[in-house]
């Protein structure tokens, strides 16, 4: 019974730890942008990739996340005659939910996992240290840039997957299920207000954020050569993912809980 | 004031470095004179490259002190710690080139980010080392993963030296090098030391190159330094530990670690 215990204890004494190391990581990295020097190139080269690089993945994902919307909410609301309630239900769930969330998730699939191997690998082969030496804050000039591209660039990315994701939706509804196109775009804007487009940007810049801080902290804490490397990957994409649907709900409930 | 009562450029009292239970520095004591070649050497895992860390600051030590000019580094706060580190120049073991960099980005980094020089005199300054490294300028736009493994030392060696340091450390500066280019590496060690009169610290369990670079050679053995003296000496240190790594014997003090502790 004790062992057990302590075993539960030693578990928890290892997350307050961790979570402590992750805080202090990222607010000595933030600490920096407040002082020269700053590589502003640097901070554009992480926007492009980020940014430019995951339109393809966030763009296919977020057409055919509409369009199954589209096509289910209207299996589901036909059985009590509801199917007016389409084109509605589709733009709250992509703005409000779907659109931050799915590009949240693949840019932690695609995103997360390169820092983590990038950086990881810098770690293990000493370029890290070797920034060091040549008087270079790794934390400044790897880490920072990732961060503030992340935060500036998810944004923008969730804007886009949420327009093509309605787009998706009308498709469907339009070509498929036979709506008239002008009464779904007016259904898609009657009931949109700020707050739900507004909302989805918040969780955005968070999950931004979220994504580039646990891939850049699993691969500067990286250890133990390629199985490390690997390893620092696969935590960076699994507590990214997870990250994201704890702040999810905690977004939603601060916007819509009352 | 004589050479042997200068203060020395680096001076190490009682740094001991533990990685959980495993204690890798028990009391390290050591100096380097300016412009001197210090090299130490000793067996695989004996904590060279954790002494050479903790000097620069790259690693913390649990206990002791290091001093260089004569001011204590162990501890510093952030800003001085840049600051110190510009006297400082390293070539890795496995060189740690920056592999989405060309090659005189590579040496030119730490002028243009570090320094805040113009690109286009550090280019001008890493071409320059390049060519005192042996390297022509048809290698400074290639990739680092288009360089052998004796290239990319020599490209290493000329980042270390492209800012002109005043102590440059080298950790296991011919490992994995045929002995041909092993010893181009030490000539070019040697030169760039002598010539610009900087402090350097080996570290190698390479004893052909730690005789040819080193003005003086110290032996680290399960976390203390077990003999030090002039390159001259090393032959007849009477030291039992000396004399094994030495000559190379399995047979002696030092029993070789099978199994991690």
């Amino acid at each position: 019974m004790l062992r057990f215990v302590a075993a539960i204890g030693a578990v928890f004494l290892t997350f307050l730890t961790g979570t402590g190391r992750l805080v202090v990581f990222a607010g000595l990295t933030l600490a920096t942008a407040f002082t020269p020097p700053f590589y502003l190139r640097a901070i554009l080269r992480e926007i492009v990739n980020i940014g430019y690089f995951s339109l393809p993945v966030v763009g296919l994902t977020a057409i055919f996340t509409g369009m199954v919307l589209a096509l289910q909410s209207h299996t589901g609301f036909s059985r009590f005659a509801a199917e007016g309630a389409v084109a509605t239900v589709v733009v709250l769930s992509v703005t409000r939910e779907l659109g931050p969330v799915i590009t949240g998730l693949m840019v932690a699939g695609r995103v997360g996992a390169a820092m983590a191997a990038e950086i990881g690998t810098m770690r293990v082969t000493d370029q890290i240290d070797a920034l060091t030496t040549l008087s270079t804050d790794p934390l400044r000039y790897l880490v920072l840039p990732r961060l503030l591209a992340g935060l500036i660039t998810l944004p923008i990315l969730v804007l886009v997957a949420d327009i093509i994701g309605v787009f998706g939706g009308y498709l469907v509804g339009v070509y498929k299920l036979g709506f008239n196109p002008e009464a779904y775009l007016n259904r898609t804007q009657q009931y949109l207000q700020t707050t739900d487009v507004v909302s989805g940007l918040v969780k955005a810049a968070a999950f931004g954020f979220i994504v580039t801080l646990m891939g850049c902290y699993h691969g500067y804490y990286s250890r133990g050569g390629a199985q490390g490397v690997g390893q620092a990957t696969t935590h960076a994409v699994v507590s990214g993912s997870i990250l994201i649907l704890v702040f999810n709900y905690l977004i939603t409930a601060a916007f819509f809980g009352r | 004031m004589s050479e042997a009562e200068a203060e020395p450029k680096i001076s190490v009292r009682g740094v001991r470095k533990s990685f959980g239970r495993k204690q890798v520095l028990d009391g390290v004591d050591i100096d380097c004179r300016s412009g001197e070649s210090l090299v130490v050497i000793g067996g695989s895992g004996t904590g060279k490259s954790v002494l050479v860390k903790c000097i620069l600051g790259l690693l913390h030590p649990d206990e002791g002190s290091i001093h260089i000019d004569g001011t204590e580094t162990v501890g510093l706060q952030r800003v001085a710690r840049e600051r110190l580190l510009q006297k400082f120049g390293m070539l890795f073991q496995g060189s740690a080139l920056f592999d989405s960099l060309t090659v005189w980005e590579n040496v030119a980094f730490g002028l243009v980010l570090g320094r805040g020089m113009e690109p286009s005199k550090a280019r001008e300054i890493a071409l320059a080392k390049l060519a005192a490294v042996g390297l022509g300028p048809e290698v400074s736009l290639l990739r680092t993963a288009e360089l052998s493994g004796g290239m990319q030392k020599r490209v290493g060696l000329a980042r270390a030296i492209a800012a002109e340091p005043e102590i440059v450390f080298f950790d296991e500066p011919t490992t994995g090098l045929d002995p041909i280019m092993a010893d181009v590496i030490n000539d070019l060690i040697v030169k760039c030391v002598r010539e610009v009169g900087t402090t350097a610290v080996s570290i190698t369990h390479d004893m052909v190159s730690a005789r040819k670079i080193a003005d003086r050679i110290a032996m680290l053995h399960q976390g203390h330094i077990v003999w030090h003296g002039p390159t001259a000496e090393v032959d007849h240190s009477g030291n039992p530990f000396v004399d094994q790594f030495i000559n190379g014997r399995a047979d002696g003090p030092i029993k070789m670690q099978v199994r991690a502790a």
